[in-house]
This record gives C-alpha cells, sequence and structure tokens, in this order.
C-alpha cells in the first residue's frame, strides 16, 4: 500500500476543505441549507479531517455523505443507524453522523431508531425531514399530514403521521432537537448542541422538497409569512418568568410541546445525560481485561482448550 | 507473521479405508440415553465424550431436544469407539430408558443382542418383546433417591445412570470422578456431594453377572495425545477468535444463538464486543458497521435469519468489504424444525442475495472443521475484501466430538487496525488489483477521503453508471472469486481412483458418507466417495473425477425438488451437464444412517 507521511500540522478545516461533489439535489432543495450549517459547524469545532465519519441510508436526503469530503459510507436504505452503531462502538476515536430523511428514519429504519435510541449509541443523527418521499417521486410518508396528496394517496393521506418528537423522547434519545432548513443559525445551534452531547443525539430539519411538496414548512418560516416559536429553556435565574421556561430534562413537557399543533414549536425539547453503550461495554471490556490480566489471544484460547481436555 | 493453518492436521488412515468392520463390539459401542430433557442426560453423555477424548479413544454424540421450552421426551447418543468414529452410529447397542415412553419410542433403535437398561420405577416391559435383546431392569428412580437420602425427588439420576454405564464398560472411574469434580465442583459442595452420592450408588449396584468382559471397551489407539472435546458451534467460537474477529452483533435464534452467547462473553476479554442487536438487518449492519470500521467482523444466523441478512451482503459484494457469516443450518422453509438438521440453506448460501453477488460459501465436514473453517473464512474475507458464508448445521451444532488440540502459536492471529496515510494514489477498487480499504481514522495524503457505496462506482469508488464500468466491475467481482477457485485442491477420492459408484457429498454429512464407503468396500462393492468443502467456489476439475465413474451420486439433506435434483446436485449438473449425476436426497430432519444411504445407492443404480 503506498503512503505517504501526514502533513507535521495539521491542516486547518475549511468548508473548502470538506466539499467534495457538487450536491446533485434539486435547485432550491431544504437539504442544501442543511449541508452549508453543517460545514460551518465542523468549520467551528475542528474536528480532525480524517476523524470525521459521515453514513446515511438512501434517498434524496441519504446522499449527503457524498457532497462531505470525510470518510463516509453511503449504505442501505433505512439502516444507516446500525451500520453508525458499529462505527461508533469499535471506533471511539472517530466522530459519527448519520443523516437520512423520514422515510429512512422512521419508516423502514424505525425499528433501529428505537433501538439506537433506547442504547444510547454516540452518534450524532441528522433527520431532513420533507414530509414525502423524495427520491422514488412523491410517495406518502410517515410523517406525511392526513390529506396530502400523493402518488400512493390520490385522494389524500389517510394514515394517521407520526410525531417525531414523541417517538424519539419515548425512544429514549438522550438529544432531542427540532428545527427548520431556513433558520440556518438556529441550525448550526441545534448541529452544534447535538454534537456536543454525549449519547445518541437527533436534530430533526424540517427541509423542504421543492418538488413534491413546495411550500410544506412554510408556516414555520417568517419569510413565508409563517411563525418560527422557539422553546425557551430554563435558565436557572431564580426569575418568576423561568417557572414558565422548558426544563429539557422534564419528558412530559416535551410531550406536551411535541402537542402543539403545526409549526409548533423549535429547539431542544428533551436533553438527558445517561451512560452511552459505548461507555458501557468499554466497562465490561476494561474489567474483562483487568480480570484476565491482560492475556494475549494464544493464551486466552490456550486457557479454553486446556479446559476441553 | 506465517500464514496460518486452516485445514485439520490430517489422520492416520486418510485416505484408505480398511475393510474392517467398522461395527466390532469390543471397540466400538453406541449408548442411547432416552428420557426427558430435564434429566440431565446431556450432561452424562459430555461426561461420556470428555472421558473418551482423553482416553485416546474417538467420539461422537447425537442429540435430540425437545423445541419447547418445559421439557419433553430427549435423547442423547454417544458413539465410542477405540478407532475412527464417522457417525453417531445407525443403531444403539446399548439403550437406557428412563420411562414408558422412552423405551416405547426407542426400543427400535437397539440392534438384535443389544442391551435395554430400563427404570423399573417406569417402564414395564411388553409381553411381546424382542427375544434377543437382553433386559436389565434397575430400580432407578428409588435406588437414586434412597442413595440421596430420600429428600431430593428424583434429580441425580443422570449420575446414578453414569456409574452403572462405568461399572458396565468398565470406564476408568478416576478419569470420570475428575471430570464429575471440574463440573459440579464449580456449583458447591452440597451440588458435588449429592452427584457423587449418586454416581457411587449407581457404580457399585448389583447388576448380576449379565455383563461379561465383552462389555470392556477397549482403549483407544488415537495417536493424539493432546485432544479437547467440544461441540461444533463451540469450536467455531474459537476459530472465530483465532481467526482475529473482534467485533461482532447478531440475533438470537436456534441453533445459532449458542455461537452468539459465547460470543457475548468471551470477547471483552479480547477487549472487543459482540453486540445482540434488535433484529438480523440491524445484526448485518452493525456488522458492516464494524467491517467498514477496518476489522474483521462476524455475523450469524440460521436459515430465517440469513434470509433477512441477504439485502446487506449484497451490499457488502458490491462495497467489497470482508464480513464472515456464519449459518447454521435448520430444517425449513420458515420456522420449520427448529431443532432438526438439514442442508437446504446452500442456494440461499450462495445465490440468496439481489443482483449478481458473488461470494465464498464453505461448509465445514465435522467439529474439528468447525474450528478450522471458521479460522479459514476470516482469512479468506479478508484476503479477497468480500463476505464469506460458513454453511454448518444443527447435527454439528449440537453434537460433540474429540480431536487433535490446534497448535494455538501456528493458528492463532492478533488483528491489527490499519490506520497508516494512504497515498495520493489510493484507489480502492483497481480494475486490475486487489480491493483496498481506507477504515475511518485513516489520513488521506492527497486530500480526497472515501466514501464507500452500492452504487455502481468506478476504480475510486466513486458511484458511476456508466454501462461500461458496471461491465467491468461486475467481472472484477466475479473474476477475484473465480482467483480463488485456482486456489482449491480437488478434493481426494476416498477409496479407489476409478470404479462403479462415487458418492459426492458437502458439510456434516461427510462421516456417514465415509463410513458407508467403508462398509461398501468391506462387502466388496466398487464405491469410492469425495467430500467437497468449498461450495462455492467450487473446486475445478471435478469433471476428472466424475469421468472414473460409472454413477456419481450426491448425497444431501435437502429435498430433490422440481427436477429430481438436490442442491449441490443441481450446480454440479448445471456446472458440467453431466446426467449421469444423481441424487440422493431426503429432509426427515435426521442425520443420515450409513444403511440409508446405501439402500439409496442400490436404488438409484438399479433404476439407471
Ligand atoms: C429496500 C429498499 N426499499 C425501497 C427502496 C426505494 N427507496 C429509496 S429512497 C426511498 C424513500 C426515501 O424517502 P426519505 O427517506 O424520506 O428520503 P428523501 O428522498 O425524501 O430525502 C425509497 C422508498 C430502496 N432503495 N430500498
Ligand atoms: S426531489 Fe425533493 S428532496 Fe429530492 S432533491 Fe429534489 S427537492 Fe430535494
Ligand atoms: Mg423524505
Amino acid at each position: 500500500m503506498a503512503t505517504a507521511s501526514p502533513p507535521a500540522e495539521p491542516e486547518k478545516l475549511t468548508k473548502k476543505a470538506l466539499t467534495a461533489d457538487h450536491p446533485t439535489w434539486c435547485p432550491g432543495c431544504g437539504d442544501f441549507a442543511v449541508l452549508a450549517a453543517f460545514f460551518k459547524v465542523l468549520e467551528k469545532l475542528q474536528i480532525p479531517h480524517e476523524k470525521i465519519v459521515t453514513i446515511a441510508g438512501i434517498g434524496c436526503s441519504s446522499r449527503f455523505p457524498y457532497f462531505v469530503n470525510s470518510h463516509g459510507m453511503h449504505f442501505i436504505h433505512g439502516r444507516a443507524l446500525p451500520l453508525a452503531t458499529g462505527v461508533s462502538l469499535s471506533r471511539p476515536d472517530v466522530h459519527v453522523f448519520a443523516f437520512g430523511g423520514d422515510g429512512d428514519g422512521f419508516s423502514i429504519g424505525g425499528n433501529h431508531l428505537d433501538h439506537a435510541a433506547r442504547k444510547n449509541v454516540n452518534i450524532t443523527y441528522v433527520i431532513m425531514d420533507n414530509f414525502v418521499y423524495g427520491l422514488t417521486k412523491k410517495q406518502t410518508s410517515p410523517t406525511s399530514p392526513l390529506g396530502y396528496k400523493s402518488k400512493t394517496d390520490p385522494t389524500g393521506a389517510i394514515d394517521r403521521p407520526i410525531n417525531p418528537m414523541k417517538r424519539l423522547v419515548s425512544g429514549g434519545a438522550s438529544f432531542v432537537g427540532r428545527t427548520h432548513a431556513a433558520q440556518v443559525k438556529h441550525m448550526m445551534e441545534m448541529f452544534e448542541r447535538a454534537i456536543r452531547h454525549n449519547g445518541f443525539s437527533v436534530v430533526e430539519v424540517l427541509s423542504e422538497c421543492v418538488v413534491f411538496y413546495p411550500g410544506a414548512f412554510d408556516q414555520g418560516n417568517p419569510r413565508k409569512g409563517g411563525e418560527f416559536n422557539l422553546i425557551e429553556e430554563k435558565q436557572y435565574d431564580n426569575t418568576p418568568e423561568d417557572e414558565e421556561r422548558h426544563d429539557v430534562t422534564d419528558e412530559a413537557a416535551a410531550y406536551a410541546i411535541a402537542n402543539l399543533p403545526f409549526p409548533g414549536k423549535f429547539g431542544v425539547f428533551y436533553q438527558e445525560e445517561r451512560p452511552t453503550k459505548n461507555q458501557l461495554e468499554q466497562k465490561w471490556i476494561d474489567s474483562t481485561r483487568e480480570k484476565v490480566g491482560s492475556a494475549t489471544a494464544a493464551q486466552l484460547i490456550q486457557q479454553r482448550f486446556d479446559s476441553l481436555k | 507473521m506465517s500464514a496460518p493453518a486452516t485445514s485439520a492436521p490430517k489422520n492416520e488412515a486418510d485416505n484408505n479405508p480398511s475393510s474392517s468392520n467398522p461395527q466390532v463390539d469390543l471397540s466400538n459401542a453406541v449408548i442411547r440415553f432416552a428420557g426427558d430433557s430435564q434429566d440431565g442426560i446431556q450432561t452424562i453423555g459430555g461426561f461420556l465424550a470428555k472421558l473418551a477424548g482423553r482416553s485416546a479413544r474417538e467420539v461422537m454424540t447425537y442429540m435430540t431436544i425437545p423445541s419447547t421450552i418445559s421439557g419433553g421426551p430427549s435423547i442423547f447418543q454417544v458413539h465410542l469407539g477405540s478407532g475412527e468414529v464417522l457417525s453417531a452410529g445407525d443403531e444403539a447397542d446399548f439403550l437406557v430408558t428412563f420411562y414408558q415412553h422412552s423405551y416405547n419410542d426407542h426400543i427400535a433403535s437397539l440392534r438384535h443382542g443389544g442391551v435395554c437398561l430400563y427404570d423399573t420405577d417406569h417402564v414395564e416391559l411388553p409381553e411381546d418383546r424382542d427375544k434377543d435383546i437382553t433386559y436389565v431392569g434397575v430400580p432407578i428412580t428409588s435406588t437414586t433417591i434412597e442413595a440421596l437420602g430420600g429428600t431430593a425427588r428424583d434429580r441425580g439420576k443422570n449420575l446414578f445412570v453414569l456409574g452403572l454405564v462405568c461399572q458396565i464398560f468398565r470406564l476408568k472411574r478416576d478419569k470420570l470422578i475428575e471430570i464429575v469434580e471440574r463440573q459440579f465442583g464449580r456449583k458447591g459442595e452440597d451440588v458435588l456431594r449429592n452427584a457423587m452420592l449418586a454416581f457411587d450408588a449407581g457404580f457399585s449396584y448389583q447388576i448380576g453377572d449379565i455383563f461379561s468382559d465383552a462389555y470392556t471397551l477397549r482403549e483407544g489407539t488415537s495417536a493424539d495425545t493432546h485432544r479437547i472435546t467440544t461441540d461444533g458451534n463451540t469450536a467455531i467460537v474459537f476459530g472465530l477468535l483465532a481467526g482475529g474477529v473482534r467485533f461482532g452483533a447478531g440475533y438470537p435464534i436456534t441453533p445459532w444463538s449458542t455461537i452468539m452467547e459465547q460470543l457475548r462473553s468471551e470477547l471483552p476479554k479480547y477487549g472487543g464486543m459482540f453486540v445482540q442487536a434488535e433484529d438480523e438487518l440491524a445484526a448485518v449492519s452493525m456488522a458492516v458497521g464494524f467491517s467498514f470500521s477496518g476489522h474483521i467482523a462476524v455475523t450469524g444466523s440460521s436459515g430465517p435469519g440469513l434470509s433477512l441478512k441477504m439485502e446487506a451482503l449484497s451490499y457488502a459484494t458490491m462495497a467489497e468489504l470482508p464480513l464472515v457469516i456464519i449459518n447454521v443450518q435448520r430444517g425449513g422453509p420458515s420456522t420449520g424444525l427448529p431443532t432438526s438438521v438439514e442442508q437446504s440453506d446452500l442456494m440461499q448460501a450462495i445465490y440468496g442475495s439481489h443482483g449478481d453477488c458473488p461470494r465464498i460459501v464453505i461448509a465445514p465436514k465435522n467439529v474439528q472443521d468447525c474450528f478450522y473453517t471458521a479460522l479459514e473464512a476470516c482469512q479468506l474475507a479478508k484476503k479477497y475484501s468480500v463476505p464469506v458464508i460458513v454453511l454448518t448445521d444443527q447435527a454439528l451444532a449440537t453434537r460433540i466430538e474429540a480431536f487433535r488440540e490446534p497448535v494455538v502459536d501456528e493458528v492463532v492471529i492478533e488483528p491489527e487496525l490499519d490506520l497508516e496515510t494512504r497515498g495520493e494514489d489510493f484507489k480502492p477498487y483497481p480494475l486490475d488489483g486487489e480491493t483496498r480499504h481506507a477504515p475511518p481514522g485513516t489520513p488521506m495524503a492527497g486530500g480526497k477521503y472515501p466514501v464507500v457505496t452500492g452504487l455502481e462506482h468506478d476504480e475510486w469508488g466513486h458511484p458511476s453508471s456508466s454501462p461500461e464500468l458496471h461491465q467491468k466491475m461486475t467481472i472484477r467481482r466475479r473474476e477475484k472469486i473465480k482467483a480463488f477457485a485456482e486456489e482449491i485442491d480437488l478434493p481426494e477420492i476416498f477409496g479407489d481412483e476409478e470404479g462403479d459408484v462415487l458418492l459426492v457429498g458437502w458439510g456434516s454429512t461427510w462421516g456417514p458418507i465415509r463410513e458407508a464407503t467403508i462398509r461398501a468396500r468391506s462387502q466388496d462393492r466398487s464405491l469410492s466417495s469425495i467430500h467437497i468443502r468449498y461450495v462455492n467456489p467450487l473446486p475445478n476439475g471435478l469433471e476428472t473425477l466424475f469421468a472414473r465413474f460409472k454413477h456419481v451420486i450426491v448425497v444431501e439433506m435437502n429435498d430433490e425438488g422440481l427436477y429430481g435434483n438436490g442442491q449441490l446436485a443441481t450446480l454440479l449438473r448445471a456446472r458440467y451437464c453431466d446426467p449421469k449425476i444423481r441424487s440422493l436426497c431426503k429432509t426427515d430432519g435426521l442425520t443420515y444412517r450409513v444403511r440409508e444411504i446405501l439402500k439409496g445407492v442400490d436404488a438409484i443404480v438399479a433404476e439407471s
């Protein structure tokens, strides 16, 4: 294998260095803004370039890894999270980011979402929710609102959509945030907090599919006459206003906000510190290694062979 | 590091079947215990197997387990021999029946002239019983209860019977006790004391003089002094560990579960981890994640679970990622016969995924080979950057054999993560060379980072839908497997190099086919056999072997299908277009008996 010595001084991580192929998304697609915000946050955090790993399933939004110049994998539909789990658990030295759409995450990958959440695997997961299947050209998605006319519901969607925030909180995600692709600064704040969170952190971004669901999120966009209402989080400043503010560790309060009618509120719905699967597994490994006196593989196998005689 | 040996060291008599009758009773005994699953007959069967392993005897066990949890009829059969033991035995020489139902169901498995030991507390002999059989009634239940002081209900019956067997076959009492102590000592003093009381009660029980010297089992002749005794699933676990697997993921299903359970406990000792995933889709995806991260990774399942892994396995072929997949075959389709044996996943293993999806499939022949096959799977996966499926089965998974201890220093690999900077010329899929990967964390001198994809791609891994490229890359993925086929030795013929009948087998039918060959030849019949370990790709040149025989009969535990051929037979016919290739198939969920094979061969030969 051809090798070269690494540059002496790690280069500064810039948007330029992070830019790969020009995105193949339709002009105006909300996902462009998500990518731009991601670049800016990485620039700010200066994670070593080779330690960034972007992972996705299948969908328009799931093409994300091709547009980021980093180690990455474009996997199969719905399975980005178990794949990312494999990377995160076996490589504590890298930062694992998963990207995908509403179909990829809540429908075909729904079971994995619950389990990555309850296990609190250290992954940052960005869901670009456009309320529709974009790549396969306008079928109903699990977040399509009732009445949405798609190719699979020509007279309007009849199945109740899921509530992503409730789903994520009840699943056990330890950081749950919601933002809007038209609000780049807020989006960046959510990404940064999600990345800094130790555990399974998820950000749902309302990201418009301008082709199959134009205007879907105008109600949450002040420039389109909508309202972008933020969750006010507790400051713990002993003021009477603080009583009214949201305690991010309060699950029931998170539910109450999640129940608000569309477009609802944006910000951090829920956050808790609890041990990650990464930490719990490592603890078991460490205590086991200690018990076996850091024996080599050959010694360990020999011991077992001896017990089979 | 020298390349580790991945095939088992050869046995003395390897290709020279002796014409001696394998059923000589002095050197060979088949003991069947028939009771309920909660009676602990597996435990004493295991002790006998271990004793055989320590006494230079060959051994093979066979058991049936009810698929219900709360017990039910169960048997454990131990075939002990001082020479080569190739099957669990067609017929029992010695049958122990704990209940009336055990007696009723299993008395037919006893050979004429055999001995039936029965519990007089539970079994009543019928009037019209076979007069050729020696019946020995022992009040097993009440004597055990008495020996244990009357409080212990009927637990300990198994050890009482072990004591009886030790007495009857004049086994080495001290060696056996050592094994019992090792097992029960861990469970506390009381448990061990009760076990020994029951054992000694059986050992000193006055049976009378029915048993003469004829029942003294001859000492073993195995030249191997260092031998281990274990089951196929455990052998696979050690093969994987030796092969450098440190990460894996799976979802429970019988009979695969005991592999994942053991890996879950073993891997942390090695600094690794086995994850219980939410389903098989997640399990294989996590394993792909481990592999992408630069590790040798394993996942596994049994038939239904393998089906669920198929989409991701196609991905692994497309992205050329190394991965080891263990599939422990059971009776199918669907939930089928979860605790019975079948070889009906061959086509699924080779062709089960969408798209043109070449991969390697290897099948172990016995418990020892489970170790070496798993080990080799790790090496092949890495060498060819491809998924490798190990196709074992329920019979191998659960049966116990003794075999020569692998030399740890020759086989164990300490895996290393290669995060060395990759040069500007990094090209993962060169059309004219080996696959390379750059796992996350690898600095890229050229500043361009690789994105691994399931889309068709060029040599640099960039997605491309160029028709010409898809053709070229399809060829690339196929040719590297064909290159491996070039490396595979032609199987050796067991028996004469030419003649009337050539039996062809794969997987766990190896033993019964070999024994059938020996038996047929002792009857002066012209019959030879070959065993195919590499089922995909097949070795090249099989046609040269087939040409030397009048009949080529493929013996498999799967259905003959719509066109009269089992799964391997179908592949061989497709490859060689030779109508001489015929099939002997069955799907009763049981391993082949030697006489079943010989009868089947007679029928096929007669009709052609
Ligand atoms: C196993 C499998 N089933 C179906 C598909 C087809 N498919 C690709 S993307 C997609 C839906 C994508 O929707 P979403 O995840 O919301 O992503 P978007 O394109 O809207 O960003 C479907 C059904 C597939 N690739 N694989
Ligand atoms: S189809 Fe919709 S989601 Fe897909 S790229 Fe175009 S605008 Fe974006
Ligand atoms: Mg979508």
